[in-house]
C-alpha cells in the first residue's frame, strides 16, 4: 500500500515508521525538518518538506500513486482541508483524518470522510476505565 | 440582512465597519481578545471572541439567521472550514472566503464556497492593466456565472485586421461588449471592421479565456 501522511508529530512518526516496517511505501509531509527526527532511525521511506494543503507539495509526495492519505497535524483545520484536497482533488478513496473537536469530527464524518476524534475516544476509554458498564453515559 | 464576519484583522475590521457604515446588521468574530476589545473601542460592541470555525461560537453569533457568512482570517484552511459548518450545520446562505494563496481559488469553489476573494489576484490584475505594452487584461471576474471581462489589444501582426466581427470565429460563451479606437467607444455589430491598435472588450466564460486570447492576439 502507497501512503500519504501530513503531520509528522508523534501519531504520524510513529504510524509512518510503523507501516514502513511492515513493508508499504510511505511518505511524511511536514512543514518543520526537525519533525522528522521523530522517524525511526532506518525508514525508508520518503520525507517531504512542506505545508499538506499545497497541491504542489502532494504531488511530489507521490499523491498521484498513493491509494491512502492520512492527515495527523495539530490542526483540525488543516486536516479537514488536506483530507478535502486529497479525496476531490486527487480522488483518493481512503482517506483518514484526525480531528480534536467531536463537533466538527462529526459533521466531516456524514460527508464520507473517515475521522478519528482523540477527544471523544479519550474521553470514552478514561470511562470504561473508571466506571463499570452500567454507569456510564454517552 | 445579517452578516457574519470571520477574523479581525485589517481586512475584517474595515469591512466590518464599511458594512456598518451601510447600515447591514454586522457581527465579527475574533479568535484574539486584546483585537476584540481593540475593536469593540472603535465599532461599539460590533466585535465578540471566539473560534469561527467552531460550533459553539457560529450557534452564540445566530449563524443559522446569517444572509452572508465571510471568513477573511489569514488562513485559507481556517477560511475553508468556517465557510464549510457554517453552510452544513448553519444553512448559513450565502459564503464567502478570502483566499489567501491563488492557488487554492479553484479548489475552494469546487468545495462549496459560493466567493472566493483572492487579494493576491485582484492585485496582479491591476498591475497587469497599469503596464503599457500588455496586449491581453484581465479587467474583472464575475463569480456566478464564471465570468471573465478582458480588454484584448489588437495589434498590427494580429490575423483578425480588417476582419469584420461577424466573420470573427469567437469561442462558445464569449460575446465582443465594446470596440475602443483611440477615443471613440464603438457599439459592436457584425459589420464592424477591426483595425489594427483597436482595444476590443470582450465578457467570456472563464474557460474561454484562453481561446478567445489565441483568436483576437
Amino acid at each position: 500500500m502507497r501512503t500519504v501522511i501530513v503531520g509528522c508529530g508523534r501519531v504520524g512518526a510513529r504510524l509512518a515508521s510503523q507501516l514502513d516496517r511492515a513493508g508499504h511505501d510511505v511518505s511524511i509531509v511536514d512543514a518543520n525538518e526537525e519533525s522528522f527526527r521523530r522517524l525511526e532511525p532506518g525508514f525508508k521511506g520518503t520525507t517531504i518538506i512542506g505545508t499538506g494543503i499545497d497541491e504542489d507539495v502532494l504531488i511530489e509526495a507521490g499523491i498521484e500513486r498513493a491509494d491512502a492519505f492520512v492527515s495527523v497535524t495539530n490542526g483540525d483545520n488543516r486536516n479537514i482541508m488536506a483530507a478535502q484536497v486529497a479525496r476531490q482533488r486527487f480522488a483518493i478513496a481512503n482517506v483518514v483524518c484526525r480531528i480534536y473537536d467531536p463537533i466538527r469530527a462529526e459533521t466531516y464524518r456524514s460527508l464520507g470522510y473517515t475521522t478519528i476524534c482523540p477527544t471523544t475516544e479519550i474521553a470514552d476509554r478514561v470511562i470504561g476505565a473508571l466506571l463499570p458498564t452500567s454507569e456510564r453515559g454517552r | 440582512m445579517y452578516i457574519i464576519v470571520v477574523g479581525g484583522g485589517k481586512v475584517g475590521y474595515y469591512l466590518t465597519k464599511t458594512l456598518l457604515g451601510e447600515g447591514y446588521e454586522v457581527l465579527l468574530i475574533e479568535r484574539n481578545a486584546a483585537k476584540v476589545a481593540a475593536i469593540n473601542g472603535k465599532l461599539g460592541s460590533a466585535a465578540i471572541r471566539g473560534d469561527g470555525a467552531e460550533a459553539a461560537t457560529l450557534q452564540a453569533a445566530g449563524a443559522g439567521r446569517a444572509d452572508v457568512v465571510i471568513a477573511v482570517t489569514g488562513e485559507d484552511e481556517d477560511n475553508l472550514v468556517i465557510c464549510q459548518m457554517a453552510k452544513l450545520k448553519f444553512k448559513a446562505g450565502r459564503v464567502v472566503a478570502r483566499v489567501n494563496n491563488p492557488k487554492n481559488e479553484q479548489l475552494f469553489k469546487m468545495l462549496g464556497i459560493d466567493v472566493t476573494v483572492s487579494q493576491t489576484t485582484y492585485i496582479m490584475h491591476l498591475i497587469e492593466q497599469s503596464l503599457p505594452d500588455s496586449a491581453f487584461v484581465h479587467l474583472l471576474s464575475l463569480n456566478q456565472p464564471d465570468l471573465t471581462i478582458v480588454d484584448a489589444k489588437i495589434s498590427g501582426a494580429s490575423v483578425v485586421v480588417g476582419q469584420r466581427i461577424g466573420q470573427l470565429a469567437l469561442p462558445e460563451n464569449c460575446i465582443i461588449a465594446a470596440v475602443l479606437r483611440g477615443p471613440a467607444l464603438i457599439t459592436p455589430t457584425p459589420e464592424t471592421e477591426l483595425r489594427a491598435g483597436d482595444d476590443v472588450i470582450a465578457i467570456a466564460h472563464h474557460d474561454q479565456e484562453d481561446a478567445l486570447h489565441r483568436l483576437l492576439i
